[in-house]
């Protein structure tokens, strides 16, 4: 019988999803034995012109890590939503942006302004920017892939079939989704693969230090003080976002008394994983009077990065409002 | 042109005071602009941020959230945890960029018909001098 054709891509990631993938350690020979990987631009030597060989529907999953940034992007995810029987989203940036995702609080005119022009390290006194085509001699005209005016999760572009979540996926997630694709029992589309349907604290070590009711007198950034690894990092004070995250990945940031990122993102029926972030910290501050509930949450100085660190462009909203106009 | 279009406001009302105050402003006969759209909920502590910005979303101009002044909640504290969720949400609304004056956090209690309506009557009138909220289009 013929192997499963598998395909692996990256879009604007930092490579990290990638390393997961390798971080599967000797499991990797195991995968390699069951199919037939197809294309992979960081490890093997394939093409966009191989993929457009294949026909259609006849890669059985793709892998997809990283949000669409670039025409590029765009171009290959679409190819590859075409050719495969399965889409799959691998790691938060594909889900929901990730940390890549961010940039759009910012339009594309100030990502390009600042990156080439008024970043501290620059020094461009011609103000050169890329062009979208060069011509280097004649009739040889050089092409760079454009800047979509904002990050996309995958699944604004194309059909996704599953998601694999995490900043990147733990090699025990990967395996498990893996497994699950290979059984052939698939569960429904739109499912969460290899992760847990409940909160990050059902499988926290440090819950049973949690009390029933948590109310915190001060918010404190992980610098600024000495966690006590054998409770509770809510109660610390610290800007632990285990409640409204997705569990499944061992809580391997807690066990290292760092607090929960939301790495994992939002459980099902969540909409806006900032939201429902807010919602649950806001709600756990222990004063009634708004200028102290305003001085304390006030110490939060990036709501944004705290809160939507890993969804900001699956958010409700997208990212930020442009207002061309005014 | 922008500036003809009515806004749209949605209004989260808690069933125990605010709603209870629309009502009041109703068969009093007062009169304010028709451009709320009143959600009842039992609690502004049921306003999960979710919804604000959910409504944004689909095309509210404005949000107005109001709750029984603090101590008189039905369900004791449900506006005060209403209250720490918007004074939070109220800055990821600047972060994205969405102007303060559309979206406003008051207290109105069962006999507090006229600042329902005086609230009203100028959320209208910034949002109408705003004009609509418009979101980036995505895909």
């Amino acid at each position: 019988m013929e192997k499963p054709k598998i395909a692996l891509y990256w879009c604007a990631s930092c490579g990290g999803c990638e390393e997961a993938v390798v971080d599967l350690a000797d499991k990797i020979l195991d995968v390699v034995n069951l199919v037939d990987i197809v294309f992979w631009p960081v490890a093997m030597d394939y093409k966009i012109q191989d993929v457009e060989n294949l026909p259609d529907g006849s890669i059985t999953a793709s892998f997809i890590n990283g949000g669409v940034r670039l025409t590029e992007h765009e171009h290959v995810v679409k190819l590859l939503r075409r050719k495969s029987k399965l889409v799959i989203a691998y790691g938060a940036c594909s889900a929901w942006g990730g940390v890549p995702g961010l940039a759009n609080l910012y339009s594309r005119e100030e990502i390009l302004r600042y990156v080439y022009h008024e970043a501290p390290t620059v020094e461009n006194p011609d103000k050169t920017r890329p062009q979208l085509k060069t011509k280097v001699e004649e009739e040889i005209t050089l092409e760079l892939p454009d800047l979509l005016p904002r990050l996309l999760p995958l699944d604004l572009v194309v059909d996704v079939d599953y998601y694999v979540p995490g900043c990147p996926p733990t090699p025990d997630v990967t395996w498990k989704a893996i497994e699950t694709l290979l059984s052939g029992n698939l569960p429904p589309r739109g499912s969460v693969l290899g992760a847990s349907d409940k909160s990050l604290c059902y499988d926290c070590p440090l819950n049973e230090t949690k009390p029933d009711k948590v109310l915190i007198k001060d918010v404190k950034r992980p610098h600024e003080v000495l966690a006590d690894p054998s409770k509770c990092l809510l109660t610390q004070g610290l800007t632990c976002l285990g409640p409204v995250t997705r569990g499944g990945c061992g809580a391997l940031c807690i066990k290292a008394a760092m607090p929960c990122t939301g790495c994992f993102g939002p459980l099902d029926e969540v909409i806006d994983y900032g939201g429902k972030a807010i919602s649950y910290f806001a709600s756990i501050v222990d004063y009634a009077d708004e200028e102290e509930i305003k001085k304390v949450l006030g110490k939060i100085l990036d709501p944004m990065g705290v809160f939507y660190r890993y969804s900001l462009p699956a958010s409700r909203l997208r990212g930020k409002i442009i207002l061309a106009e005014r | 042109m922008s500036q003809d279009l009515e806004p749209r406001i949605v209004v989260f009302a808690c069933n125990w005071c605010s709603y209870a105050a629309l009502d009041l402003a109703g068969v009093s006969r007062m009169k304010y602009p028709p451009n709320f759209l009143v959600i009842k909920v039992m609690c502004s502590g049921r306003v999960d941020p979710q919804f604000i910005l959910e409504a944004f979303r689909r095309g509210a101009d404005g949000v107005l959230v109001a709750g029984c002044h603090p101590g008189d909640c039905h369900y004791i504290e449900g506006n005060i945890k209403a209250l720490r969720r918007m004074t939070l949400l109220r800055r990821v609304l600047e972060g994205f960029g969405i102007e303060k004056e559309r979206f406003r956090l008051e207290w109105i209690s069962a006999s507090e018909a006229e600042k329902f309506v005086r609230v009203a009557n100028e959320m209208y009138q910034e949002i109408k001098s705003l004009g609509p909220l418009k979101l980036q289009e995505t895909v």
